[in-house]
């Protein structure tokens, strides 16, 4: 689904990522954790292609296409989706509105069918049942005067209306209280399938308490540090980013640190094995 | 060094004399000395051409306006063909309209056989002489032609027009629509004046539309007068089409009394060099007024919007949101003046200027202005202008919309509130569309 190989970006000439590999197989969900100002959130955008990174080396793979140089709207209509952290407001644009755009955007490159008022609306509020969110809020303008909450729960509408392949999720556990939480937890949990794969990344193990990642990864100052399983998430929660950061620290200070090849070294999880976990 | 151009008043004095020999000469008396008057006055006052000093008209440089000899018209009316008449008579076919071509009223367009009892609409010369009493007692005597070269120079020249009469207790349903069409290849000055009163408790809307055929240079000088009587509302929208190469200058004086409502729209497209004077007195307790202004120049189009509001008296409420939407290398001007005199307490107002430039040479020079000379007010304003958010554009961008289509959904989102604001369906559906072609033709097909 998602190969990212040896991915650098930066932002106004400050690296921010420094060579970051990752392997996301269909129907995975993948946890990134990591302290703040480690590159969580760049990764985030420089997959989505936020024209404000740049990608100085690397590669980003969706189903073997390579993504890097494609506009944001291409990379949606190849069915990537970002939840941002912190959606914004956008005054004036009602919500139903532009996500019908969007929908219908994605649709029409795919040439599959695109939708009028009538037949969005209907699907719109089915999936607002879906994810429990208010169905009035979608004739609001975007965002606007909507709780935290409700921010985040309109993302992951709109990732339930746009049905990505891969989903990157941008700590959509951030500034919730614990039932917060577990609504959007729930709505992660009931758009997973077999075919599309989650980037999930979050600061706080807290939300794997109702996600269930197959594999949790440890980024440190633009690169991972350590993959492993759910009991990653756990020992990160016991003892801090510290003992990682020691590590990333001798990563550094090694004289040579040349690029992992697909599939080796411990960055890559493929040779974790997929373990005991069933994808549920 | 200044460069200085030659001034062309004398022109405008000899067509005044001619005017006053030939077209004028059966008007009564008294529009007779008003005229006169006024000519004299402009003669003092001049084209308000000085660049220093002159604080009214700092952004907005008239020297090539007034050095151009710009003639009256011809009195041969030039007929529009029948489908740029409907470019000019949107709305609903149960509308009032009165057309005016090239500045003279044209019947055979208009349709005003469905006005109810009592209320008058009809062309300003008409009305002089067949409600004499009541155009009397407003003609000139709202508008600034003293102290505005611009009002006094319509003032002199002041013949043609519209007059609309909304008698006391009367509720009109359908829109008046007063249409001001100037046909292809016209290089004249036009001087129409509008004349609205409203009667006690009585309720309106009047539209008052301009469009210009094709580019040509010409020089459109209008004012209307807005009286207000007590309890009443009216809904007053302007929209202004004209030729990107023209001059258009508007002054719309308003006067509230006691507890009436004035609600206004103000959406400028056309013009190469507009000018519009909103100037609302609030003279009797008790008054709202509601101004909302949408401008979008591009090239080199330079829109100014100067209003004011005076505040003579207190407890009355004042909303007041301008935005512009500037491209190319279009300027715009807001200088907004909310006045409050002394004693007048228990203003609430609010002013605010917003503008979005989608190109790096548009410029926007915005002053939203209190003086207030009372304490008991309740007063804020606001200015801004930027660019288009680019991490908006990244949001939207993010759900699969082309740059174009994102951009003109955020930029047709900036303007949501004023669009909005337009209390009249069908109206808001043809600015509705005018907008959506200029983001079009700006974006790219697919805003």
């Amino acid at each position: 689904m998602l190969e990212i190989r040896d991915l650098h970006a930066s932002i106004n000439d400050v690296e921010i990522l420094k060579g970051v590999n990752l392997t996301v197989n269909a129907g995975e969900l993948h946890a990134i954790m990591g302290p703040n100002g480690s590159g969580k959130s760049t990764l985030a955008f420089v997959l989505a292609g936020k024209p404000t990174y740049a990608i100085t080396s690397g590669q980003v793979l969706l189903e073997g296409v390579d993504m890097v140089g494609m506009a944001p709207e291409n990379r949606a209509r190849a069915g990537l989706f970002l939840s941002f952290q912190q959606p914004m407001e956008i005054p004036g644009v009602r919500l139903d509105q532009f996500l019908r755009a969007g929908y219908n955007a994605i649709h029409k490159a795919r040439r599959e069918e695109e939708l009028d008022v009538l037949k969005f609306d209907r699907l719109l509020t089915r999936k607002t049942k879906m994810v429990g969110m208010e169905a009035a809020l979608t004739r609001r303008y975007v965002n606007e005067g909507f709780s935290g909450g409700e921010r985040k729960r309109n993302e992951i509408l709109q990732m339930a209306v746009l049905e990505p392949k891969l989903s990157i999720l941008d700590e959509p556990d951030s500034g919730l209280d614990i039932d917060a939480v577990r609504i959007v937890a729930q709505g992660i949990n009931q758009l997973r399938t077999p075919q599309n794969s989650v980037l999930l990344i979050t600061h706080y193990q807290r939300i794997l308490n109702y996600v269930q990642p197959d594999y949790v990864h440890v980024l440190i100052n633009g690169r991972i540090v350590q993959s492993g399983d759910k009991d990653l998430a756990l020992q990160v929660e016991a003892e801090g980013y510290d003992r990682f950061e020691a590590k990333e620290q001798a990563l550094d200070l090694s004289p040579s640190c040349p690029p992992l090849p697909k599939g080796e070294g411990d960055v890559s999880p493929s040779l974790l094995g997929k373990g005991a976990r069933g994808l549920g | 060094m200044t460069q200085t151009l030659a001034t062309q008043e004398h022109v405008y004095l000899e067509a005044f004399r001619a005017f006053q020999r030939n077209g004028a000469v059966h008007d009564p008396a008294w529009v007779q000395a008003l005229r006169q008057s006024a000519m004299d006055r402009f003669m003092e006052l001049r084209f308000p051409t000085a660049r220093r000093g002159n604080e009214e008209w700092k952004y907005t440089d008239v020297r090539p306006l007034a050095a151009t000899p710009f003639p009256l018209p011809s009195s041969a009316n030039a007929k529009p063909a029948p489908q740029e008449v409907r470019l000019a008579t949107f709305g609903e076919r149960t509308w009032h309209r009165l057309v005016l071509v090239d500045g003279q009223p044209a019947p055979d367009l208009s349709s005003l056989n469905g006005l109810p009892e009592r209320v008058r609409v009809m062309g300003l010369a008409e009305a002089v002489t067949s409600a004499g009493d009541l155009v009397q007692s407003h003609l000139g005597c709202h508008a600034a032609h003293q102290s505005e070269a611009f009002a006094a120079l319509n003032t002199a020249f002041l013949h043609h027009g519209a007059f609309v009469h909304v008698p006391d207790g009367v509720f009109l349903e359908q829109p008046i629509h007063l249409i001001f069409i100037t046909t292809r290849g016209q290089q004249a000055a036009f001087h129409p004046r509008v004349l609205i009163v409203t009667g006690r408790d009585s309720s309106a809307t009047v539209v008052e539309s301009y469009l210009g055929l094709d580019n040509s240079r010409y020089f459109t000088n209008v004012v209307a007068e807005v009286a207000l009587g007590r309890g009443s509302a009216l809904k007053h929208y302007r929209i202004q089409r004209q030729s990107e190469a023209s001059y258009h200058i508007a002054t719309t004086q308003v006067n509230l009394t006691a507890n009436s409502s004035f609600t206004n729209g103000a959406f400028d497209f056309g013009g190469g060099l507009v000018r519009n004077n909103l100037n609302v007195l609030v003279a009797e307790e008790g008054s709202n007024c509601a101004l909302h202004g949408l401008y979008m120049p591009t090239g080199d189009q330079h829109v100014d919007n100067q209003v004011i509001i005076d505040h003579q008296v207190g407890h009355s409420d004042v909303k007041e949101v301008y935005k512009g939407i500037l491209n190319g290398r279009a300027r715009s001007v807001f200088h907004g003046s909310i006045i409050v005199q002394p004693h007048a307490a228990k203003v609430n107002a609010t002013q605010e200027d917003k503008n979005l430039l989608l190109s790096p040479e548009a410029e926007a020079d915005t002053k939203p202005a209190f003086w207030i000379y009372c304490d008991d007010v309740k007063c804020g304003h606001g200015a801004a202008c930027g660019q288009i958010d680019p991490d908006a554009l990244f949001y939207l961008r993010s759900r699969g919309l082309s740059e174009a289509a994102a951009k003109g959904l955020l930029v047709r989102g900036f303007a949501a509130g004023i669009l909005d604001a337009i209390q009249v369906e069908s109206l808001r559906k043809h600015v509705n569309s005018i907008v959506s072609a200029r983001l079009e033709e700006w974006l790219g097909q697919e805003a």
